[in-house]
């Protein structure tokens, strides 16, 4: 079990990981929420497994609380984290920060 | 009427909530009274603060059982799939460093705002695909694209089977 645990949040530390250095990478705001989203996904979602996991094999009161408690994190988070890109986003583009090296921009087109 | 029902459904959800989050508090793995007692004060509280805002567009059919099975097996089955796939892809473009980025414009054809805002949510959620603007009026959607192969993309080359998961479940 404890192999598994560990597992779970080396794969989770890797995503985090890789998410942090494609902000490093990454040209401009939008390929940089493209990474920000990784951290997010893949990256909690295997970091809090491994809680839930940890709090299921622990069992009792405290453990089933705390894998109750990491799934909802979870829930919560996959439900408000596209929200916060969009606006992101939106307001990078409605300031007027055009994509670098965008090979199409449909949106400035329309305006 | 509508007032009220809007905020006894919104105080049901809130505690619904509640109840999954204080689980384990009392014995035998059920709720501690004062937990149930603190829930129903909370969702009192937020129905009455939000409820008029959360059916403001009269969106009740988000409360079909066979939408929310529905969502329970996306959310399982071909969710996780494609953002696996996406996740792997967007790994091995911040190692190498090889983008072809742009924002696209496709048009899914879904008319509610819970339709919109599924489709919306799935695609930021997914690395690579970025959503960037939704036109309310002719529901077009404006998507940045990490690696665009095609400038005037169909739903399907952006987003694989979320616009059709997005009708199914919320249309």
């Amino acid at each position: 079990m404890n192999a598994l645990i560990y597992a779970l949040l080396a794969v989770g530390t890797v995503f985090n990981g890789l998410g942090a250095l494609a902000l490093i990478r990454f040209p401009d705001v939008y390929t940089r929420i493209h990474g920000a989203t990784k951290c997010t996904t893949f990256g909690s979602i295997f970091s809090l497994l491994g809680v839930a996991v940890y709090g299921i094999w622990q069992g009792g009161g405290m453990g089933g609380t705390m894998a109750v408690r990491a799934f909802l994190a979870l829930i919560f988070l996959l439900l408000t984290n596209p929200t916060g890109s969009h606006a992101l986003a939106r307001a990078a583009h409605r300031s007027g920060i055009k994509p670098f090296r965008a090979v199409v921009d449909r949106l400035e087109e329309k305006k | 009427m509508r007032r009220v029902a809007q905020w006894t459904a919104t105080a049901v959800l809130a505690f619904a909530v509640y109840l999954v989050l204080a689980t384990f508090t009392g014995p035998w793995g059920l709720w501690a009274p004062d937990e149930l007692l603190a829930g129903l004060v909370i969702a009192l509280v937020v129905a009455l603060a939000t409820g008029m805002f959360v059916w403001a567009r009269g969106d009740w059919r988000v409360l079909q059982p066979k939408r929310w099975l529905l969502f329970l097996v996306y959310i399982l089955g071909p969710f996780p799939l494609a953002m696996a796939k996406a996740n792997l892809d967007v790994a091995w473009r911040v190692i190498t460093g090889k983008i072809r980025p742009g924002i696209v414009k496709f048009n899914p054809n879904l008319k509610t705002d819970l339709g919109r805002t599924f489709l919306a949510n799935s695609i930021t959620l997914t690395p690579g695909t970025l959503t960037v603007d939704v036109d309310e009026g002719t529901g077009d959607f404006y998507v940045h694209w990490i690696n665009v192969t095609n400038e005037s993309p169909t739903p399907e080359d952006v987003c694989g089977p979320f616009p059709s998961w997005a009708r199914r479940v919320a249309e």
